[in-house]
């Protein structure tokens, strides 16, 4: 019994340090955010390499997951009759809940691990190192503008998965089911709301961002400088990325939708 | 040489510990590093040669003792003024540290462009005088993955003297390099040395070249300075421990055998 109490001490006192590591490093990174505002070259390109590069998987997935959310939706509204209010559910859904929470997702997979692998890589091969001898802060030069990339690119990322997504349904909604264009275009123009949908959605996604990519930076630069190390630090950027987003998922919406 | 400490003084350690979690690397180690010569730190692996060059540069701080470069107390400086230190200090690290995802050319741009605000016409012709320097004009379009591990260093030396540092740190030069490499970095280190005025420090322990080239040769084990002088005067210790190191004598005061129970004993299972 007391050695569980210990190790629970331990463990508990361990997260904790890291916590505090990590919120130290997001204060550097805040420190040294305006100066890599200015050099528009350095940030353009990291917003090329975290959010660009994702734009592919971003749009594929959005399509498919608009396009079975109208199949699941049509289902389930001829019951009551309903299925003009496809448009509605497809974008509800997509805006509110799905398009930041499955963008935030599938960034992490795909910007977050790359950018852990590549700061720990770094970091492994002395380059980090390399750089501070050459009297260039790496965390001026290589986390912030990742940091910062990864925070832009997030939001419109989430945005084109909503948009491409409400487009997959209209295909499915209207181009095989047969409902009437009007009708889907215009109930989803009446009934989502630009502050109450569109704006929460974006709050949120600008979070996930924010927290997915503050991970991503943490974990690669406090990787163990081995292969190893490396790679646990990529599992746990997404592992963690992925309880973080959902966590905040369920506060911000009890916060936005849940009247609390 | 501790007793006639000059002013040719580049760099002054003096009673440096430092300790890894209960492991002690370094137990009081004092040197002197003269401006213009190039001075060698030798020892076993394991000994710390690495991190005494980091505690040299701002990035480890001994748990006791002082490390000036040039007058200045490196682990008071603040950490802008670390930075401008550092401006003047090159590093070879072991790997080339070159940074993988940009050409040799840029590569070498790289301090430049952080540092100055010189035009890229002029960048151009720095990067390729320094680039010539050490034979690689020719490969500068080449990324990092396409280089030898010779050539990776060399770029990597003509990165490290790009702002025209005050002394250069060289981290195992020669390890897992052919003997054509190998001359090549021996002879690039002693000629830059000269031709630059500068002050080097090599980290190595590959004897022959080390001594070859070294003005002044500091041997470290065990946490200590356990010997130094002139290439010669090291050849002629009565030590028996630097006998052994400098003639890579497979048995002696460093035994070969991990220490251990009786053979015999252990053998036949007798505890």
């Amino acid at each position: 019994m007391l050695n569980y109490f210990q190790r629970l001490g331990v463990t508990s006192l361990s997260v904790l340090e890291r916590l505090g590591r990590a919120s130290i490093f997001l204060c550097k990174i805040i420190r040294y955010t305006p100066g890599v505002l200015l050099r528009v070259r350095l940030l353009a390109a990291q917003i090329y390499s975290v959010g660009v590069l994702s734009f592919s998987i971003i749009i594929i997935s959005g399509l498919f997951i608009g396009m079975v959310l109208a199949l699941q939706g049509y289902y389930t509204l001829s019951d009551f009759g309903a299925e003009e209010a496809l448009g509605v559910v497809v974008a509800a859904s997509l805006v509110r809940e799905l398009g930041p929470v499955v963008a935030a997702l599938l960034f992490a997979g795909r910007a977050g691990s790359a950018l852990t692998a590549e700061i720990g890589l770094m970091k492994a091969t002395e380059q980090l190192s390399g750089m501070e001898m050459m009297a260039v802060d790496p965390m001026a030069r290589i986390v912030t503008p990742r940091f910062l990339a990864g925070f832009i690119s997030m939001p419109l990322l989430a945005s084109v998965f909503s948009a491409v997504g409400v487009l997959g349904g209209y295909f499915i909604g209207v181009g095989l089911l047969g409902i009437d264009e009007g009708s889907f275009w215009s109930q989803m123009q009446a009934k989502v709301d630009f502050h109450q949908d569109i704006m929460n959605g974006l709050i949120k996604s600008v979070l996930f961002g924010w927290v997915v990519t503050w991970i991503a930076v943490f974990e690669g630069y406090d990787a163990i400088p081995t292969s190893e190390g490396v790679s646990r630090a990529t599992t746990r950027t997404v592992v963690n990325s992925a309880f973080a987003i959902l966590l905040l998922d369920f506060i911000l919406t009890a916060l936005m939708f849940g009247g609390v | 040489m501790l007793e006639s400490v000059s002013d040719n003084t580049l760099v002054k350690i003096r009673d440096v510990h430092f300790s890894r979690g209960s492991k002690m690397i370094f137990d009081g180690v004092d040197m002197d590093i003269e401006r213009g010569k190039i001075t060698a730190i030798m020892g076993p692996s394991g000994t710390g040669k690495t991190t005494l060059l980091k505690i040299i540069g701002g990035q480890l701080r001994p748990s006791k003792g002082l490390v000036e470069v040039d007058g200045a107390n490196v682990h008071r400086l603040k950490n802008a003024q670390l930075y401008q230190l550092r401006k003047r200090m090159g590093v070879l690290f072991q790997s080339g540290a070159l940074l993988t995802d940009i050409n040799v050319f840029d590569n070498v741009a790289f301090p430049i462009r952080e540092h100055t605000n010189l035009s890229e016409s002029m960048i151009r012709s720095l990067v390729l005088m320094k680039l010539h320097a050490v034979g690689l004009r020719g490969a500068r379009d080449l990324m990092p993955s396409e280089l030898s591990g010779g050539m990776a260093r060399r770029v990597a030396m003509a990165r490290a003297i790009a702002l025209d540092p005050m002394m250069i740190m060289y981290d195992e030069p020669f390890t897992g390099q052919d003997p054509i490499s190998m001359g090549v970095l021996v002879q690039l280190i002693r000629s830059l040395n000269e031709a630059l005025g500068l002050t080097s420090i090599v980290i190595s322990h590959d004897i022959k070249e080390t001594c070859a080239i070294a003005d002044y040769i500091y041997i470290v084990s065990s946490g200590k300075v356990v010997e130094q002088g002139t290439p010669k005067q090291l050849a002629s210790s009565e030590s028996e421990w630097v006998q052994q190191f400098l003639q890579g004598k497979p048995d002696g005061p460093v035994p070969f055998h991990y220490e251990s129970k009786s053979y015999a004993n252990d053998l036949l299972g007798i505890e």
